[in-house]
């Protein structure tokens, strides 16, 4: 039997609420589950609900209404040629049908530089400036920033600090943490950084070869150390752990 | 130059610049490059012809051009988004297959408009010599149609077409169906191209079959210099530039068809080489003059 499964038997109820942090190996499956929950493809088998709609057989644009994204490639999120006003006024209407009204409204302009002041960036200064022109970090944070402009029923966050320096990593983090509990949104985050799984959320789970191998959640995700998440790993398969990326934290 | 051909290129250059922007619309912001153009160029000009010569409204009949134009994009569109077919093949495919359909429609190559209504007698009625009249409409069509796009891109439907073309999976997860915007957008485009068509018969008394070759050559080589004569910094000015660059090209051919080397003379059949060299020249102005500064 020589098949890989991408996702195993996943077996997972999210809460209102929860914010869950998912870790796992290379290939253990972490993106392929929220590209599964966001439609990038269709599973071989199996349902998927959000908010009591079975959005199983929803294509991904279908789907959007409920979820949002932020993915690992920071320029992925926003529309280069296009200036942030207007990528914001893209997001705005996430979900919704699109008519011949006027693409950025007056009426919103204040709105987006009120968003903007938050991330303490000097955005709300430059509304008419192509996105193209802004750095990885910044175009990070304005896709956070569009990804909650409308509340989602699961925001889904792949990796998404991954391909960031340090600081900017850290400032992004932060704006994250504010706005999923300003907010009080539906998280699943997806981070490579063992320290940020455990400090991070509510519930934490790790994902190997295809299948959840561990779930925590509450006093016991609280008191949880890297030591402790090794050796539960250690258990529960039997066999050495190599993974350099969640040693090296 | 005579300020004749002079005006003939500019008219030239108005009534095919509503082309040139159905063809900006899907090479440059869609990013799709589309063959389609020439055979919905034809389409139009047939569909216009044959429905003034069984009596329709000259202007009536441009929206039927537009309209014919419009379902041309949408199955190029479909073959590509629902089956998955290569952008560049599909529209080929629906290219050669309009050669067959534009005969059917004419009942053979070509149709005649001689002695028959059309567009241009609303403005010579009014007393405007014939040569002007071209400019006069075709001006006002080309602005018209440039208003349009100009709008229409900055309404909340034209935005998400702006972003299907910069960044589709991004627009994918805000809800829009990049699969209806492809199919809505190359519609448009050959919509418009059509409705060129429609104008050009109207205006040499003529649909013919063979009228689209090359078409998107010249829609090509428009844009390229429109871009890089004018530039392309915001949407409206690079539909503009768009706009412009095909009075420019229709310019530059009508200076390289009046030259004068001894006894040397260009044919309209050096149209094609003389179009890619100015392509060429257009495409490496900008190298030439970094090339110049690193020096």
């Amino acid at each position: 039997m020589n098949e890989v499964f991408a996702l195993n038997d996943i077996n997972l109820q999210i809460d209102e609420g929860d914010f869950i942090t998912v870790i796992g190996s290379n290939g253990a499956g972490k993106s392929t589950l929220l590209n599964a929950i966001a439609g990038g493809f269709f599973p071989d088998s199996g349902r998927i609900t959000i908010a009591d709609q079975d959005v199983t057989g929803w294509p991904e644009h279908k789907r959007a209404k409920l979820i949002s994204r932020v993915f690992q490639d920071p320029l992925l999120g926003t529309c280069p040629s296009a200036t942030l006003e207007q990528n914001m006024a893209l997001a705005r209407l996430r979900g919704k049908k699109r008519g011949l009204g006027r693409g950025v409204k007056n009426r919103d302009r204040e709105h987006f530089r009120e968003e903007l002041k938050q991330l303490g960036l000097g955005l709300e200064n430059r509304l008419l400036d192509k996105v193209g022109l802004l750095s990885g970090g910044q175009r990070q944070a304005l896709t956070m920033l569009m990804a909650t402009m409308i509340k989602p029923e699961v925001l889904l966050l792949d990796e998404h600090i991954a391909a960031l320096d340090p600081k900017t990593a850290s400032q992004i983090l932060k704006l994250t943490q504010e706005i999923v509990k300003g907010q009080k949104l539906t998280t699943l985050m997806i981070t490579h950084n063992m320290k940020h799984a455990i400090s991070f959320g509510n519930r934490l789970i790790m994902l190997h070869q295809g299948r959840i191998l561990i779930d925590v959640h509450g006093k016991e995700k609280e008191n949880l150390t890297v030591k402790d998440l090794l050796e539960q790993f250690y258990n529960a398969q039997g066999e050495e752990l190599a993974m350099d990326s969640l040693l090296l934290t | 130059m005579t300020l004749y051909a002079a005006l003939g290129a500019v008219e030239q250059g108005f009534v095919y610049g509503i082309m040139v922007i159905g063809v900006y619309l899907t090479f440059r912001i869609l990013d799709f490059p589309d063959l389609t153009v020439d055979g919905s160029l034809p389409l139009g000009a047939a569909i216009s012809a044959v429905a003034i010569t069984s009596g329709v409204n000259p202007y009536l009949s441009l929206v039927f051009a537009l309209a014919g134009g419009f379902a041309a994009g949408m199955v190029t569109a479909f073959l590509n988004t629902k089956f998955k077919i290569l952008h560049l093949l599909a529209s080929i495919l629906t290219m050669i297959a309009l050669y067959s359909i534009n005969i059917r429609i004419m009942s053979g190559p070509n149709v005649a408009l001689l002695g028959v209504n059309t567009v241009f007698d609303s403005v010579t009625n009014l007393g405007v010599p014939a040569h002007y009249a071209g400019l006069i409409i075709f001006g006002a069509f080309a602005l018209l149609v440039l208003s349009f796009i100009i709008w229409f891109l900055g309404t909340e439907l034209g935005q998400a077409i702006l972003a299907t073309g910069d960044n589709p999976q991004m627009i994918r997860s805000l809800g829009v169906n990049t699969n209806t915007i492809i199919i809505l957008g190359v519609g448009l485009s050959n919509g418009l191209v059509a409705l060129s068509g429609a104008l050009v018969a109207q205006n040499q008394g003529a649909a013919d079959v063979g009228m689209g070759i090359g078409t998107i050559v010249a829609g090509l080589a428009s844009v390229i210099i429109g871009e890089t004569v004018f530039g392309c910094k915001t949407m409206p000015r690079a539909f503009i530039a768009a706009l412009l660059g095909s009075i420019v090209y229709r310019l530059a051919i009508a200076l390289a068809l009046g030259l004068e080397f001894g006894n040397f003379r260009f044919n309209p059949s050096d149209l094609n080489l003389i179009t890619a060299l100015l392509v060429i020249g257009a495409l490496i102005t900008p190298n030439l003059k970094k090339r110049l500064i690193q020096r």
